[in-house]
């Protein structure tokens, strides 16, 4: 039996015609089965996007979002301290990570063969991999314990530990992409290395770096789990960093594992919120990843 | 030979094990264009790179001999100071992509942090762009970025930037080789221009451009100076073998 896609030299035109129109359904099928198998694996997250809003949708107003927490029983109450919250905590954190991040990521680049790099990059991918709820537990041990309390502050380091891979990875990437010829232009100059650094390498390469740190915000910004042990929560309107405080996902842990229904209601509007700010995140750095995009 | 501007001398250069630059003599005199010629991968890229010692950029790179900068011992001076006398333009052109033409022009004194009046800058602006005969292209455009220009221009932009500092020699490494035969002309005729005020050493793999542009021209083969001159009796009248081989096409 001959194959049905081989064309040989002895076929009569209509037979080359039909081997043709065979080979073209073939490559339509192949295609209608890949762009089927993207949608139905793309449907999920749809649903879950979809049901989040439709639940969270009817929560939020701006009651909920300007109003603190109201004890159990009390009609109303909002996320105002849990949204103050999360954005404080974030912002320490990003302080923290952001510099040190583009540092390692910096030197990663310059010195790629050296052994420190070679162990200083297992170590980032190896934090990458680490449980958020083991960075929970370790800052809970180094920092929580000794100094004797919850602290918004604590929650913020423990964010910060698992931004930094990210931003590492993505500075690093970035510059080592940037030509050669860059530095040398600026070294040759006369300008110092570490200005060379500073004002030339670092900004030409600042689209890629922001972009890896908005999305490292994106990827911590719903983490329950260390904040659980270090953050803790707090129902009062609180910017004190070394206190504890609310944020958002700790709010949405809380009253969706209440056994009140009007505090469901609550934690579907908080994880639409979370959602909405996830989106957003991800919109802006699509935006500077174009934006500042640099021609060569 | 008291106007020598660059004196090396018994001047060696390695890379690790390998012996890249071997025993170089030469004397290079003020307002002067030098054309470096030879192979590929006989050092002299690695040379012009000496004399800003921006071969130090490569690991393991490695001296020997001696290189006097108007008498100052090349290898004892800051390479930061030693960079803002000694310009150079690369192969391809390398604006800063996040300035514009104006902060390109005048970036080594910005990265320096030099501080100037508005009035100064705009005055080393215009006179470095008016010496890289790209003045007239883009002065109403100066505060578009760079990287807009075209590559002819991009490079003038270059040797805007390399002079605005002023440097006492300026280096080209094969400055022309990715422009087309417009931008090299007008590149061509930016360096009998600036001979004027400037030392300049240009590295070229094109014989008619050496042959055009330079008043000297240093042939390297295998890392040795085989020989140096004047230009005219280089390309009429070599004394060396291999540089009349090389001449005439045999190899290169």
């Amino acid at each position: 039996m001959r194959n049905n896609d081989l064309i040989n030299a002895e076929d009569s035109r209509s037979d080359i015609e039909r081997q043709i129109a065979h080979r073209n359904k073939k490559n339509k099928r192949f295609k209608g089965v890949v762009i089927g198998a993207t949608i139905i694996s793309t449907l999920p997250l749809l649903f879950i996007l979809f049901y989040i809003f439709r639940q969270g949708i009817s929560a939020i107003n701006w009651h909920f979002l300007t109003n603190l927490p109201k004890p159990v029983g009390e009609a109303g109450g909002g996320v105002a301290n849990a949204l103050v919250g999360s954005i404080l905590i974030l912002l320490v954190s990003c302080i923290i990570a952001i510099p040190i991040g583009i540092v390692i990521g910096i030197y990663l680049s310059e010195e790629s063969k050296s052994k420190l790099a070679y162990y200083c990059r297992l170590a980032v991918d190896v934090l990458q991999g680490i449980p958020s709820i083991v960075i929970g537990i370790i800052i809970y041990e180094w920092i929580v314990r000794p100094v004797g309390g919850f602290s918004a502050f604590s929650g913020s380091l423990a964010l910060a530990l698992m931004m930094l891979p990210s931003i590492v990875k993505s500075t690093e990437e970035t510059l080592k992409l940037l030509p050669e010829s860059l530095k040398e232009a600026s070294l040759a100059l006369g300008v110092p290395y570490y200005k060379t650094m500073m004002k030339i390498i670092v900004p030409t390469g600042l689209g890629g770096i922001l972009t890896g740190v908005i999305l490292s915000i994106a990827r911590v910004i719903g983490e329950t789990a260390p904040l659980l042990f270090t953050a803790f929560g707090s129902p009062f309107m609180t910017t004190d960093i070394f206190k504890p405080m609310s944020s958002l996902p700790l709010i949405i842990f809380n009253y969706a594992t209440s056994p009140y229904e009007d505090w469901h209601q609550l934690a579907w509007g908080a994880s639409m919120l979370l959602i909405l700010m996830i989106l957003i995140l991800n919109i802006i750095s699509k935006i500077v990843q174009r934006k500042w995009k640099v021609q060569f | 030979m008291e106007s020598a501007i660059l004196k090396v001398r018994n001047f060696n250069a390695f890379f690790g094990e390998s012996h890249i630059l071997k025993n170089i003599n030469l004397d290079i005199d003020k307002n002067n264009v030098w054309a470096i010629m030879g192979p590929s991968g006989c050092g002299k890229t690695t040379f012009i790179r000496c004399i800003n010692r921006m071969h130090e950029l490569t690991p393991n790179a490695t001296t020997s001999g001696s290189m006097q900068l108007n008498g100052e011992e090349v290898y004892e001076m800051n390479p930061v100071l030693l960079r803002r006398k000694v310009g150079m333009v690369f192969q391809r052109p390398n604006p800063f992509p996040t300035m514009s033409i104006y902060d390109n022009v005048i970036a080594g004194y910005i990265l320096n942090g030099i501080k100037l009046s508005k009035q100064q800058k705009d005055e080393i602006v215009e006179t470095s762009l008016k010496r890289a005969a790209l003045w007239m292209e883009v002065r109403s455009t100066l505060h578009k970025k760079g990287t807009f220009l075209s590559g002819g221009q991009q490079q003038r932009l270059c040797i805007a930037r390399a002079l605005s500092m002023n440097p006492e020699m300026l280096l080209l490494d094969e400055a022309t080789s990715a422009l087309d035969p417009v931008s090299t002309s007008k590149i061509e005729e930016l360096i009998h221009e600036l001979k004027a005020e400037y030392t300049i050493l240009m590295v070229t793999h094109n014989m008619q451009q050496a042959a055009r542009v330079s008043d000297k021209t240093a042939f390297f083969y295998l890392g040795e100076i085989i020989e140096a001159d004047n230009t005219k009796t280089i390309f009429t009248n070599p004394k060396h073998e291999k540089t009349q081989d090389y001449i005439r096409g045999h190899f290169g």
